[in-house]
């Protein structure tokens, strides 16, 4: 059965989330796109967790979402877990995908960037396994499973193939945790065998992001355990041109949640109008063309891009522009309707 | 301008101060005069001090040949004694390094070590893992500041990363629980976090710094880097000439390379201190550039190149000695010569701005001797 129209959860978080998603919406509305969104509202200042348990039933029951960042309230105990990543485990999103592209209308300093990156989202350093074993002596505890392992690197195997990429750099620190990190490796090792048209090859952390600084263009497809994805997609977020940019998805078997890859929950430039809606939009584009909306997608997708590279209009950043949401929102919105396709009323 | 003098030694500038080349050298120097140890005595340029060499491996016996014949060269106190450190078992099978070389660190306090080599999954700890566990050493200090005439798409960089160095994700715990599933221990202390917490408010102090940053990830780690974050608090609270900053270790990433300006110190446990020491060597020109300080206690302080052995150039003239030569020069600063000091890093940075002789990493043609050469001659001019 075709369907007519999709509904969608959106969970609009905290800081610029909300703000971004309204814009979201409004373009939405506006390019006529068969997308519903169930609003479901997560307060990250209370302790208890029942309105994350409504989010994920939602989620459950849509299939599809797309969210804000939920911030961490420091001042609540450490039992109460980052929301953001309760989401992400429970519904087992275990693969974070992020494509990092020099676009030609941001200046930066390195140019022709263009890597994917993969990163194992449930397990690793954000296991949430902590106990403090004698006073003043915390452990916490970094989980690696072959099974997670295997299965993200069979994920970014395949992505790659998909994609007509060519290489998979696996990126660890197994010179030190050398069981943790070391089952990894074997695991990518194991499964690039499977997939001999793709070069595969390893890098030790630390130097992936003296790299990175000097020579991004080297790379293609990156996977790796949670926290170096951490690291490494904020490094190619900060190289292409900041947060504001870049848009990110979290894939599990059954669910698909979309964001901003960085995940920043920009507190201190929230209700300013100046948080860059690019990165959101382009996050919306990528939920459309995972729900089949292909062609919506790509009307979205290249009236931001045009805003982007032709057009110019810049959205504030710290480092270059000047320009307010609103204003490249509108022009998005213009490059939509300069298509010709049928739009709803300004 | 007293700061500056007062650290010069009497007949150095008995020759001619125009010698001294660029005020900005002069900045490094200040900046990079380091960390002042208690127990250390500031001493007379005339006695002979011993220190221990660590050559290492691959490129580590010609860069360490480099930096005796630099500082021959440009005559300064030290006499070097040299040891191997290779993990041996001690009885009971517990991994350690070689007793006569543990014996010459204690005594003579300061070393210098080249690059050590860690094989992945060998069975024993990693060496350089084993040397710090006894010293003790358990501040790793990467001051980055972009180096005139060796250019990078980063300009102006200076800062300093402070790095916890003895727990954390780096504790070496790891075990299989089952089949499959692999545990690492990542290990936080209050003693630790407060130690190194006052080392870089401290140095933040005596280096006229203007701010400390502690790097976290306490929104996952929420009790781990949440005790880390604490412990930076409240030493904070004792130092409130020095502004105090909490980031997120990804906000840092993000920032670091969009405007690396923005940083000054920064302080952070174990495993975002390699990563972010590491990513800002990249900004000023790679770890063949940067120089490394590791503070233990009792005194005790090893200054190391960080970079890798690079057993593929190796025994072939062509290495690049910089990153172990300023390295010593930050031994020498922290020794309290800082006219040698002075002296030896003008030297070095003229080479590399001058461009004319420079190794194949430098973007040069020149072999290893010849660079070597080239710092001894103008150290010598400066006589």
């Amino acid at each position: 059965m075709i369907k007519s129209r999709h509904t969608v959860t959106l969970i609009p978080g905290d800081g610029i989330g909300p703000e971004l998603l309204s814009h979201v919406r409004e373009v939405f509305r506006y390019s006529c796109v068969p997308v519903d969104f169930e609003v479901v509202h997560v307060n990250s200042a209370l302790a208890s967790q029942d309105d994350m348990d409504n989010a994920i039933t939602a989620i459950r029951r849509n299939g599809v979402a797309l969210k804000g960042n939920i911030e961490t309230k420091h001042t609540l105990p450490p039992s109460v877990k980052s929301r953001n990543n309760i989401l992400r485990t429970s519904l087992d999103l275990y693969a974070n995908v992020m494509h990092c592209q020099s676009l030609s209308g941001v200046q930066t300093r390195h140019k022709n960037i263009d890597i994917m990156i993969i990163r194992e989202n449930t397990e690793g350093e954000y296991s949430n396994l902590e106990h403090e074993s004698v006073s003043g002596v915390v452990e916490s505890l970094k989980i690696i499973t072959r099974n997670n392992s295997l299965r993200i690197a069979e994920y970014a195997f395949k992505l790659a193939r998909e994609k007509g990429r060519r290489r998979v750099t696996a990126v660890h620190k197994a010179n030190i945790m050398k069981l943790g990190d070391g089952l990894f490796l074997q695991c990518c090792k194991e499964v690039a065998s499977g997939y001999p048209d793709i070069t595969f090859d390893s890098m030790i952390v630390d130097n992936t992001t003296m790299q990175l600084v000097s020579k991004p263009q080297q790379f293609d497809v990156m996977v790796m355990p949670n926290l170096y994805g951490n690291v490494v997609s904020n490094v190619c977020a900060g190289l292409v041109g900041g947060p504001g940019l870049v848009p990110g998805a979290n894939y599990g078997r059954d669910y698909a949640v979309f964001e901003t890859a960085t995940r920043n929950t920009g507190k201190s430039i929230a209700g300013r109008n100046i948080a860059n809606p690019t990165a959101m939009l382009l996050a919306s584009c990528m939920m459309l063309d995972h729900l089949k909306l292909n062609d919506y997608a790509s009307l979205i997708r290249n009236g931001v891009l045009t805003t982007m590279n032709e057009t110019r209009v810049v959205a504030h950043s710290r480092y270059w522009g000047l320009g307010t949401t609103s204003d490249v929102v509108q022009s998005v919105m213009k490059n939509i309707q300069s298509k010709g396709q049928l739009t709803a009323e300004l | 301008c007293t700061q500056k003098t007062s650290y010069r030694s009497f007949y150095f500038f008995a020759k001619d101060i125009v010698q001294l080349k660029s005020l900005w050298s002069l900045q490094f120097g200040n900046y990079l005069q380091s960390f002042k140890s208690n127990s250390f005595q500031i001493l007379s340029h005339f006695t002979m001090q011993t220190v221990t060499l660590i050559p290492g491996d691959g490129i580590g016996p010609e860069i360490s040949t480099a930096v005796m014949k630099i500082f021959e060269a440009a005559k300064a106190p030290i006499q070097w004694e040299e040891r191997n450190v290779t993990a041996i078992q001690g009885p009971g099978g517990k991994w350690m390094i070689p007793p006569d070389a543990k014996e010459s660190m204690d005594k003579n306090k300061m070393g210098l070590k080249g690059p050590l080599k860690t094989p992945i999954a060998a069975g024993h700890p990693s060496m350089n893992l084993l040397l710090r566990k006894t010293f003790d050493l358990y501040a790793n200090v990467r001051p980055c500041m972009s180096i005139e005439g060796y250019k990078t798409p980063y300009t102006d960089v200076d800062l300093v990363t402070i790095r916890e160095n003895t727990e954390g994700e780096y504790s070496g715990i790891e075990h299989i629980i089952v089949d499959g599933v692999v545990q690492s221990i990542k290990l936080i202390t209050e003693t630790a976090s407060k130690r190194i917490a006052e080392y870089a408010f401290e140095y933040a102090r005596n280096n006229q710094r203007t701010s400390v940053t502690a790097v976290h990830k306490a929104n996952i780690m929420r009790m781990s880097d949440g005790l880390f974050l604490r412990k930076c608090r409240e030493v904070a609270e004792n130092y409130k000439d020095v502004k105090f900053r909490e980031m997120y270790l990804d906000t840092v990433c993000l920032n670091m390379v969009q405007d690396p300006t923005q940083f000054d110190v920064l302080v952070m446990p174990n495993l975002y201190g390699d990563i972010l020491s590491d990513l800002c060597a990249g900004l000023i020109g790679g770890l063949g550039v940067t120089p490394s300080g590791n503070i233990g206690a009792n005194g005790v302080a090893i200054f190391e190149s960080v970079h890798g052995t690079a057993p593929d150039i190796a025994g072939l003239d062509m290495a690049n000695p910089t990153a172990l030569l300023l390295s010593a020069v930050m031994m020498l600063r922290h020794m309290g010569l800082h006219a040698y000091a002075d002296k030896i890093q003008i030297a070095c940075f003229d080479t590399i701005k001058d461009k004319k002789v420079l190794t194949g990493d430098l973007g040069g043609k020149s072999k290893c001797s010849e660079f070597t050469g080239e710092i001894c001659r103008r150290v010598q001019d400066m006589e």
